[in-house]
């Protein structure tokens, strides 16, 4: 079994019409890892879940489960399920029924389903919501129905359409939690979309960053914050200062007037970089101490820290602090070499 | 609260006026006798109703029932198809695909039916072409089949329409999920598609079946003197015999059996399905 990957898309492109929704991607997806793909809306994230799907046929490309073309095969032969965006769920079934459904079109018999549905409700922690019509449910009840309802198939394969979207904030990092405990105790493969990068951190194995129908970077989640490949990664997972400098020589990066020994290396010497320092490793220092110095120029308080914008020449800085420096202090900076991350220039064209 | 009975009025004068004060007036003639045409004299009687439960009229009324029924059943087996086809063709066609549907309905009701008149007649352009084949001059004017047609013909309209207008609003993801659980289109069909259109059909056979129940037009002009229904009875109290005790009884028993008919269907409507219809109860 695990000579084959999950899922393996190959060179998949779609066109709807004149505008190309996916172009050329290329993807693998492990056995039994949650991965997750990320990006802004109308990256192609939820174009390339539907092809896996099978409710979308690509224009060019094949998609291989477990080692096998099911590129032309409908929804209904492929042992895929779908945890959908709004739930899905049937009006005009109650939610056994409801949980049933896929277990009853395979003619599972009586007691197997009966048991097997009050297992699902246990694993979502709904039990006892057998006879229960679907609108008298809650969005995250209903949401726990949809995930019951795709799990029971005993699917190889979940795909989860942006399930936490509908739900508040408090609602949501609890269903995180759960979904990620869930994808552990049944062992299965989770594909999940999301534009939320805090969800995707969070949940993830594996990440992929899309946008514009392209893959920008694939990678953990830890590898994706520390070393964005480009400036679309880096913007769009966390907050960052993103400044444009020379690499001179290996371990040795030249920006905002200064030079700074770095732990990168194999650019070309005076190759011009963008560098990405995030917010939280810019240590606050006496001016004299700085590495780079400049001007507060806004305060927001942010809960656990406060985020200042400090000026130095052109380049605006971003900080967070636990330690509050009012408006108009000149203050010094730091950044230790490990937090200095460099990516080659122009990998991504903004535009 | 004030302030919408207070713009509601005019609308409440006309209720008035023109529904409630007649439906009282149909109730007193009703169980009354007497000589409507002096109106002087009336006496409380259920006489009408005893007349009523005879095998004349009430043949007349099993077979009004019964053209209703049958010609709501083909209206449902026509329309069913006709309102999915549409609901599936992409948002331009459909809408030149339900307009053509109701473009006849700009015409006038009596119009549209005097047309089958000159297609059915005995110089009708159907039996001119069957003539031309070598067949034998058809019957085909002045019997059920032809009354039948009628009705399907004008009705058919409001049975599409509230199956489409249910169907268009159907969720594409509920159909989607159904696929994904491992359904194909014929069980989509059955175990999704169909039940979620009930409300549709049902409001479909609540606005086919009354009026074809109560329906006289259609059959004096289609079906002769040999399809008398129970509309065309109550319409010859009134307006030849001059009986309106009868003709008021008449309606009020149509009136009960068409509650009770709907009364039935909105019961099963709310059994089988909770939400995204239409009913008309």
């Amino acid at each position: 079994m695990t000579k084959f990957h999950a899922i393996d898309l190959i060179d998949i492109s779609k066109d709807f019409g004149d505008s190309t929704v996916l172009e050329n991607m290329n993807l693998y997806i492990r056995q039994n890892e949650f991965l997750t793909l990320l990006g802004p809306s109308g990256c192609g994230k939820t174009t390339t879940l539907r092809i896996i799907g099978g409710f979308e046929a690509p224009t060019s490309g094949k998609v291989i489960f477990e080692g096998e073309d099911i590129t032309k095969q409908p929804p209904y032969l492929r042992q895929i399920n779908t945890v959908f965006q709004k739930y899905a769920l049937f009006p005009h079934l109650n939610v056994f029924e409801n949980i049933a459904f896929g277990l009853r079109i395979k003619k599972t018999p009586k007691d197997d389903i009966a048991l097997r549905v009050a297992e699902m409700l246990r694993l979502v922690n709904l039990s006892g919501y057998e006879k229960r019509d679907i609108e008298s449910l809650s969005g995250g009840q209903q949401q726990r129905i949809a995930i019951a309802r795709a799990l029971v198939n005993e699917p190889k394969v979940l795909l989860l359409d942006e399930p936490l979207g509908a739900l508040d904030l408090k609602l949501r990092k609890e269903m995180q939690m759960e979904l990620k405990k869930i994808q552990k105790s049944v062992g299965i493969t989770f594909v999940y979309v999301t534009h939320d990068q805090e969800e995707a951190l969070t949940m993830s194995d594996t990440i992929v960053v899309m946008d514009k129908g392209r893959i920008q970077q694939i990678g953990t989640p830890t590898d994706i914050y520390n070393e964005p490949r480009n400036r679309f990664v880096a913007k769009f997972i966390g907050e960052s200062n993103i400044i444009e400098g020379t690499m001179l020589e290996d371990y040795k990066v030249e920006f905002a007037g200064k030079i700074f020994s770095c732990v990168d290396r194999g650019f070309e010497n005076n190759e011009p970089v963008d560098i990405v320092i995030r917010p939280e490793d810019l240590d606050i220092v006496p001016l004299e101490e700085g590495q780079i110095t400049g001007r507060v120029i806004s305060v927001t308080f942010k809960g656990v820290h406060y985020e200042m914008e400090v000026q130095n020449g052109s380049f605006t800085w971003t900080i967070h602090s636990t330690v509050m420096k009012g408006i108009d202090t000149e203050i010094g900076m730091r950044v230790i070499p490990e937090n200095i991350h460099i990516m080659k220039r122009s990998v991504y064209d903004e535009n | 609260m004030m302030k919408i009975r207070n713009t509601a009025f005019p609308y409440f004068i006309w209720l008035g006026i023109f529904i409630v004060v007649p439906l009282f007036l149909v109730l007193y003639f009703a169980f009354t006798t007497g000589d409507s045409q002096t109106l002087s004299e009336f006496t409380f009687s259920l006489d009408n109703y005893k007349r009523f439960l005879t095998p004349i009229y009430l043949n007349v009324f099993y077979r009004s029932v019964w053209l209703a029924v049958v010609s709501t059943a083909i209206c449902l087996v026509l329309g069913y198809p006709i309102a999915f086809i549409i609901s599936k063709e992409k948002a331009k066609t459909r809408n030149v695909m339900v307009l053509m549907l109701v473009i006849p309905m700009w015409m006038n009701f009596l119009l549209r039916t005097y047309a089958w008149l000159t297609l059915l007649g005995k110089n009708g352009i159907i039996n001119y072409i069957a003539g031309k084949l070598g067949f034998q001059e058809l019957d085909l004017l002045y019997n059920d089949t032809a009354v039948l047609l009628g009705m399907v013909y004008n009705f058919l309209p409001f049975m599409v329409l509230p199956i489409f207008s249910v169907m268009s609003k159907m969720d594409r993801n509920l159909i989607e999920a159904a696929e994904d659980l491992g359904a194909d289109r014929r069980r989509t069909f059955l175990k999704v598609i169909f039940p979620l259109s009930l409300p549709g059909v049902i409001t479909g056979i609540t606005m086919v079946f009354i009026p074809a129940v109560s329906t006289f037009v259609i059959s004096s002009l289609l079906g002769g003197n040999k399809s008398t229904l129970i509309g065309n009875l109550i319409e010859q109290q009134f307006r030849y015999t001059g009986d309106w005790h009868f003709g008021s009884s008449m309606s009020i028993i149509l009136m009960v059996f068409i509650f009770l008919a709907m009364a039935l269907t909105s019961k099963f409507d709310k059994e089988k399905e909770g939400e995204g219809g239409g009913g008309l109860w």
